[in-house]
Formats: C-alpha cells, structure tokens, sequence
C-alpha cells in the first residue's frame, strides 16, 4: 500500500477516538480499550505505510498528497512520509499506545488529551509543509500543558507553566523565521507565497540571512528538543508529569524538536549551518556533559533521566550538525533509539512509583530481591541507554560519534566521555535502587505484572532487535538523509 | 442659487440607511404608541434590521465585482470590496451584540428601546467610517458611533460605575475627536482638499518641500485613532470603561469600534496617504510594540476578568496595528482579516461574562471562574475555545489573524517587529492559558450560570465561527484577500 490516504487514516484514527469517547461517559477500562485499540490499528497502519513506503526506495517523499486551503497565506494540507519521518511515526504510534495501556487511569478527558497530543505530534511528522507543521507543532502544546498541569505531581503548575511559556516563547521565533523564508521564495520565484517544503529548498539566502533564520529555528526547536541552555523547562516538566506524559514527552516532542531543526534548519539552510556549526556542535557537547554530570547527582529517578534525556538529545544535535552523513544516520536512527528507551524507562519509573509512591532514589533499595523480573526489564533497558555494543543504544551513539570524529575530532573526543558518565549514572542508580537489602515497604514490592510485562515486552524487543540489526531502519533512513542534504547542497549551486 | 445634488448610488449606501432606517423607525414607535415598546418587539426589529443590511452588503458585493469600484456622494463615500467587507462584519456583530444585549436587559431590569436605537445608529456610524472617502465623513462617523457609545456605556443605571464610565469615555472620546479634526483640518490644509482619493492624486502628483503641517496632521489623527482603538499610550481609559460599561456594550465597543476605527484608519493611512508611509510608519511601530507588550504584560496581573480582557484588547488592538504597519495591500487584508475574526470571538467572551457576572455586575472576579468547566462543560469548554482563539491558538481563526498581520509585516521588511509581537503573543499565551487552565481546576467555587437561548445562540457562533473557520479558513481569507481598498 502506498497511498496517502494511510496518512489521512493514521490521523483520523486518534479523532475518531476523541469524538468516541466525547459522546457519552464511558467506564475506565471502556475508555482505555477504545484509545488503546485505535492506537494499535494506528501503529499498525503506519507499518504497512513503512513497508509501502520502503518497497519503493529512494530517499525522496513516499505517500504525498497536496491540497491548498488557503492560497494568499500559502497554508495547504501537505503530507507525505520519507525514511526520516516513518519512524517517528511508528514511535508516536507505539509510544501512544503503551502510555495509554500501561501509564492510563482511563478517566476520560486524560485520555482525549493522549489522544490530541498523539494527533498534533503525528500530524507535525507527516507534513511537508512548514506552516501546517508549525500548525500541529504549536498544536503539541496545549495537550501536553492540561496533562502536566492538571494530572501532574505537586510542582505540576509551575512545571507545566515553565514548560509553556519556553515553548511558547521558542515557537515564535520559528515562525517568523517560517514567514521569512515564505515571503523571500515569493519575492524570488513569485506566484502565491508557500510554504512547501519542496518549494523553500530553492530559496537561496545570503549567508548572513541564512544565519539569521537558523538561530529563529535553533532557539525554537532547541527549547522543545531541548538544547543547553534552552532546557531548564524540561526537568521539571519531565518530573511532574504525569507517567503517561513523561513519556510523550520525551519519547515524542522532544523529538519534533530535533526532527525539525534536522528536517527544515540543515536540510533547508546550509549556509546558516556553516557559520554556526561551531557553535551548536559546542552547546550540543555541553549538553552532553553537563546533563550527564547533573543526572549523576540527581536525588530522584525522573529527574536524572530527564537531563540523561538531555545528553542524549545532545548526540543527536552534534550528530545532525556534524555536516557528516553518517552521524546523521546515527541521530536519526538515535532519536528512534532514544524515544524507545526513554518511553521505557519512564513506564519503568511510572511503576516504581506507583508501588511506592515516590521516585526519589532515596526511598527505593534492593527492589531485586522482591521484583526479580522488574530489575531484569530495568536492566535491558539501561543497558540500551548506557549503549551496551549488542542493544540499540550503541549503534546510533557510536554512528554519531564516528562520523563526528572524521569531520570535527575536538568536539568527538570530548562528546566520548559522555558515553562514560552515562555508564557512572545509570549503573549507580541502578545499584541503589535494585541492589542492597530491601527494607519495610521495599521488601513487600510486587513484582511485574502481567500487563506491565506485555507492555514493556515490544520495547525491550525494540531494543534487542535494532541492536543487533540496524540496517533494518538504516537502510531506509539513508536514502532520505542524503537526499535532504544533496537536496540543499544542489539547490545552492554545490555548497558543500 | 441652485444648488447642484451631487448623484447618489442608493445601493453604495444601503445599510447604513437601512441602520440609521431601523434606529429611525424604533424611535418613532417608541414616540407613538402609549404602551411601552417590549423587549421582544425591540430586539427582533434591530435583529432583523442588522440581517437585512448583511444580506445587502452581499448584493453590493456581486455588484462591484462586476462592476468594479467607485465613489458616490460627490466622492464622499467610497464603494469598494473593503468598505462592504467592513460593513458587513459590523451588520453581523451587531446582530450579535443585540441579541447578546436581550438577557442583559431582561435580567437588569433596564427598561426602554434607546438602547437598540444607539445601538444601531452607533452600528451606522462605523459603518460611515467604513466606507467614507472623506475625512470629514470620517469624522461624521466617528462621532455618530462615538455619541452612541458614550450612552450605552452609561446605560446601566442601577450602577454609579456604569456613569463614571462613561464620563471618563466622553471626556476622553472627545479629546481623542478634536485631536483627529484638527489632524483633519491641518492635513486639509497641506493638500487643499479633503476627499481621500483627493489627497492621494495630490501626494502622487506633488512634491511637499515642507511637510510639517501634513506630517502634524497625520500624526494627530494617528492618536485620534489610537485613543479609540486603545492603543498604548493612550489605552488608559479603557480598563475602567470596560470594567464599568454593560458587559454587552463592552462587548460592542471592543468589535464594532475597532472595525470601524480600524477601516477608518486604513483608508486615510493607507490609502490616502499611503505614499508617505516612511513618515507615519514609526509612530505605528511605536504604538504595535507598546501595545502589545503593555497589553499583554499588565493582563497578567489582572484579577477582574473584564479589566483583562481589556488589556487583551489593547494586545489584539497592537496586533491588527501590525497590518496598518506593514502598508501594503496584505497588510490591509491581515487586518481586515484580524478584525473579522476578532469581533464574534469577542462578542461571544463578553456575552459569557455577562452571564457570569450577575444582575449587578459584579461577579468578574476571575477566582469566579475556577471550576466553571467542570461544573458546566459546555459553557467552560466554550469560554475556553474563545480564549484560546483569541490567544492565537493553532486551528482557531486567532491563528491565522496572528499570521496573516505577521505575514504582511515580514513581508515589508520587518523580521524585526515579527519578531517582537511574536514574544508579546506568548506573554499573552500564558495569561490566557492560565485563565483556560482555571477553568478546569477541581476546585469548584463557581455558581451555576444559566444560559438563556438567545445567549447560547450568540456564544454558539462565537465559538463555531472560531473553530469551523480554523479548520477551513479558504473562505475568510479569500474574502480579506479580494476585499480591495479603494486606491485611486
């Protein structure tokens, strides 16, 4: 199947599911198998469109469909999938479906807001439009704020109003930049202003505009990513979440950010990324350093995979900028990686605390003893994230750190030690947590259940499988990264 | 002496004289028969005289697309696509206004059919503004819907607050007008005439070697204009006046006037004086900056909501400045676009406060929302599509007004002022998103709010206009976009 009407189904699934559950109040356990069972047709729609897309290689956009809505402002409705997007749309798709099935309590305005955030996130992934994608990007903000803000823990307010006005705040800047760009193509090619993707890659910017309009982009997408010095939202956001949101969170919008500053900051600016390379490859190795130096301190689990998260999305950022087109395999192939391990760790996290009712480091102790199979699952987890050679994690870092080595040593050599610290922080947590007697309440933890196992078990899979074989995402991955940076090099005339 | 008439086109006027017709006609029953007018009988004849001018304004829309523009009224009064987009937003908004204004005046006992006939010759008087062509028709309308205004501000007359209103808007609304004529004259007087299109052929034509007296002109009808949209500096009556008037006349002031003042201020700016944009733009960027950021940054600190939706106002009002700014026909759709939107959303917020604030008016606490959603999902669910419209949330029509203003100022060259309301806007997303979030907090300390049918109906547009034309904004945007401005 390649057609895009698979697109129009994977979005209209999560609606249709809203406006189900709107019509009358149904049970909890109705409402979670009404959200969850379209979740999992959505996943599994948007394998087919993976294999439909796939069967039909190249690298370019698979499953397009255009219609103008608006032809002054250049809004259309322009989707389609490329070997960049179709994974993050297979993560949306899972990581909704697990959040709904095993972090849900099934009242019903929580999950229409799962399913609004599942939407925006999915539609911002499938366009190739930048106003349409700035549409369901701004459209992220409003399910995540009411999920932190009104399901959240006892900061919730000033997490979710911290994590508002940051993105908020950030968004602008993108789209003026967006506009700029639009309104430059108008001036130069004529015709209605638009801002298809396609159309705004033959846009040739002075460099110093170029620039200009990176930094819009960086500051917006390096706030949802989030990029050092951008991230002091994310922590608290990512704590006081709720588990389900936590892992949307991370697993997802975090995601946006990275996939827009690769899909329409390098892909569509070159020459901006040039001068600031330095720069971002700089903030992405800080990012890397100091998130891993705080997770090591951090008193509280969701805190310290909150700046973990940070470091990561850091080897993303240094990878997509490193101007190599293998670290950019890697950061894509890592922010699949990423959201697969962070959603699991927060499902993990989520149920710690539900048997406890905290998650701060201090109160858990020798969980391993009572719950065997929990510790088993935590630690294929955090072997992934550490990036044991065998389990996801691994591939992607060390793509990005290869290619980042040829190109920019410095930065590659220092960005190194942060696979290190990761190792320190984890194994540490992990050591307090699950090893040592367990004590009172500690020494009665139920072990995995049923459903806590199932859930977990497609992620765990996940993480076995793309460890030991890659190529089964690479090989669609690349096509698309070199086409979007030939893409641009060709459109300015060589470039780089 | 003879005196020659200058020829008319009925049909270029038609719903003004159908407004001024209506208001007419109300009082002469009013004056007539010896029982009371009823409310009833009041407010379906204003209704249905508002539809009657809207379903007008489509067959001069048709007319002059195929016909093309022209003037009337010895050039008084111009016959364009804008004017009758104009017209039109404002017959609907009033028909809204009207209908808002029913459960007012039923449930606050105010009796007397003057309100509907000010309401509609206020209605007519921007209208005037509209489509006039004429800086003196400019300010005819102006004052028309002004001198209604000022009454209807104090028409609640149970409340002393509703008085002190209205006082501080007549003293003020009326220095803001000989500001704006003695703008008129003095520009008058640097171009020896006062049609708008006159003043355009003469700037096209001529070279002013000293432009002092036109650029004095210009600037105080500029601030003329600020003061009646309430753009920052000259906002500070507005938060009272909003506080204090009826909650359906504050509604009306905050869609209809800026409609008129903002069609009104378009035509003389751009179209007539359009060519000296470089001397008039500054002050504009002055006023958008400031606006919006003062708007936006004192609602935070608000605790009635009508004083914040005041300040909103003042951050939508640097908004639609924008489009002003940018001086180019986009920039003339994007307001037109802004002001369209904006009305029923703001129609539809005022009648909801309305409801909530009680017989006397004095329920705005904002406190007095917490809960409202939960207790009541659909009216809380409603305020909430309008506030997040009006933050300029995405898939709501607040969006592509942002956009559309936005669009048009990048587009002459101003990343940098984009840039800027762009930051106010997201100072204004926090406030109103935080006034959303309240009202679905658990704790529940709102009364229950009836919401009688005609209410319901006026907030039911509001919102579905916001939400349907979020979704599919081909229609709205198409008909800012051919809603051409007279130029000569």
């Amino acid at each position: 199947m390649r057609s895009p009407l698979l697109i129009i189904v994977l979005l209209l699934l999560p609606v249709i599911g809203i406006a189900t559950l709107s019509v009358r109040p149904w049970d909890a356990r109705m409402t979670t198998r009404i959200a969850a069972s379209l979740t999992v047709v959505q996943l599994a729609v948007s394998l087919v469109a993976a294999v439909g897309y796939h069967s039909r290689g190249g690298g370019a956009f698979g499953l397009t469909y255009r219609r103008v809505l608006a032809s002054s402002w250049g809004l259309s409705f322009d989707i389609g999938i490329d070997g960049i997007s179709i994974f993050l749309v297979i993560l949306t798709a899972l990581v909704t479906a697990l959040a709904l099935l095993g972090a849900s309590h099934g009242e019903r305005t929580f999950v229409r807001w799962i399913l609004l955030l599942n939407v925006a996130t999915l539609g911002a992934f499938v366009t190739r439009d930048l106003l349409l994608f700035f549409l369901f990007f701004e459209l992220t903000l409003i399910p995540s704020y009411f999920l932190i803000a009104n399901y959240g823990g006892p900061a919730r307010s000033a997490a979710a109003l911290k994590f508002f006005v940051y993105t908020l705040f950030g968004s602008g800047f993108f789209l003026v930049g967006m506009v700029y760009l639009g309104v430059r193509h108008q001036h130069i090619f004529g015709g209605d202003v638009t801002f298809a993707y396609d159309e705004l890659a033959k846009v040739a910017l002075s460099p110093a505009a170029a620039t200009w309009v990176l930094v819009g982009f960086l500051i917006a997408f390096g706030v949802k990513s989030p990029l050092f010095p951008l991230h002091s939202w994310s922590p608290a956001a990512y704590a006081e979440a709720p588990t389900a949101g936590s892992m949307m969170l991370s697993a997802l919008l975090a995601k946006l950010g990275t996939y827009g500053l690769l899909r329409f900051g390098v892909a569509l600016l070159p020459d901006g990324v040039d001068r600031v390379r330095p720069y971002v490859m700089t903030l992405a190795v800080i990012g890397i350093l100091y998130g891993s130096g705080v997770a090591a301190v951090s008193k509280n689990l969701k805190r310290l995979v909150a700046y973990s998260s940070l470091a990561q999305v850091g080897f993303i950022i240094l990878g997509m900028f490193s101007g190599s087109l293998v670290a950019t395999n890697g950061a894509v192939l890592l922010m699949f990686n990423h959201g697969i391990i962070t959603a699991a760790l927060f499902l993990l996290i989520g149920g710690l605390e539900r048997r406890r009712g905290t998650s701060d480091i201090a109160g858990l102790a020798g969980l391993q003893g009572p719950a065997p199979v929990l510790a088993a699952l935590f630690t294929v987890v955090m072997l992934g994230s550490i990036g044991l050679p065998g389990l996801s994690g691994f591939v992607s870092e060390f793509l990005v750190l290869l290619g980042a080595f040829n190109a920019h040593p410095w930065w590659a050599a220092v960005a190194t030690t942060g696979v290190i610290f990761a190792a320190l922080y984890l194994l540490w947590a992990y050591q307090r947590v699950f090893h040592g007697v367990a004590e009172g309440d500690n020494a009665t933890v139920a072990d995995a259940t049923i459903r806590e196992r199932s859930v977990l078990a497609p992620l765990v899979a996940a993480i076995v499988v793309l460890g030991l074989y890659p190529a089964l995402l690479l090989r669609t991955i690349e096509p698309s990264v070199v086409t979007s940076v030939t893409h641009s090099a060709v459109s300015h005339g060589g470039g780089q | 002496m003879t005196i020659t008439m200058p020829s008319v086109n009925y049909l270029a006027i038609a719903p003004i004289l159908v407004l001024l017709g209506g208001s007419l006609a109300l009082m002469m029953i009013a004056a007539l028969t010896k029982s009371r007018v009823s409310l009833g009988v009041a407010t379906v004849t204003s209704a249905a005289v508002c539809a009657v001018a809207t379903i007008v304004s489509v067959f001069q829309w048709s007319d002059v697309s195929s016909h093309g523009e022209s003037t009337t009224l010895a050039h008084a009064v111009a016959y364009d696509g804008f004017g009758i987009v104009a017209t039109a937003i404002i017959a609907v908004t009033t028909l809204l206004a009207t209908l808002s204004a029913r459960d007012w005046i039923a449930r606050a006992r105010t009796v007397g059919v003057e309100f509907h006939i000010l309401l509609l010759a206020a209605a007519a008087g921007a209208m005037m503004m509209a489509q006039a062509n004429d800086l003196i028709v400019v300010f005819l309308g102006l004052e028309i819907l002004s001198i209604g205004l000022y009454v209807l501000v104090a028409y609640d007359r149970h409340r002393s607050t509703s008085s002190e209103a209205a006082l501080k808007y007549l003293l003020l609304g009326g220095f803001a007008s000989a500001l704006f004529i003695y703008g008129a004259a003095l520009t008058y007087g640097g171009t020896g005439t006062t049609t708008l299109t006159g003043i355009a052929y003469f700037m096209a034509h001529n070279f002013i070697l000293q432009p002092g007296v036109l650029v004095a002109g210009v600037g105080l009808m500029l601030v003329g204009f600020a003061f009646k949209v309430a753009a920052v500096p000259f906002h500070t009556w507005s938060p009272d006046v909003y506080e204090g008037a009826p909650s359906p006349v504050t509604g009306f002031m905050a869609s209809v006037v800026k409609v008129g003042a903002f069609a009104g201020v378009l035509r003389i700016l751009i179209g007539a004086l359009g060519t000296q944009a470089t001397a008039w733009r500054p002050l504009v960027a002055a006023l958008v900056i400031l606006s919006t950021f003062l708007g936006a940054g004192l609602a935070l600190v608000q605790s009635n909501i009508k004083r914040l939706l005041a300040y909103s106002s003042i951050n939508h009002a640097g908004f639609m400045l924008l489009g002003l700014w940018s001086a180019t026909p986009r920039g003339v759709a994007g307001t037109l676009y802004y002001v369209m939107t904006y009305a029923p959303v703001v129609v539809a917020t005022f009648t909801i406060v309305s409801l909530r604030g009680g017989v006397n008016e004095d329920l705005h606490e904002l406190g007095g929302y917490r809960g409202l959603a939960r207790r009541q999902p659909l009216l809380g669910a409603a305020l909430a599509v309008l506030l997040l419209s009006q933050a300029g949330a995405p898939f709501t029509t607040g969006f592509y007004a942002k956009f559309a203003v936005l669009t048009a100022a990048v587009d002459a060259g101003g990343a940098w002022i984009g840039v800027a309301v762009m930051v106010a806007a997201s100072i204004a997303g926090y406030f109103y998103i935080r006034l959303v979030l309240s009202l679905y907090d658990t704790h529940d300390s709102a009364e229950v709010v009836t919401v009688p049918r005609t209410s319901a109906f006026v907030i039911a547009v509001g919102v579905l206009s916001a939400l349907v034309f979020g979704v599919w904004p081909g229609p709205l945007e198409s008909l800012a976009q051919h809603a051409v401005l007279l130029l000569p």
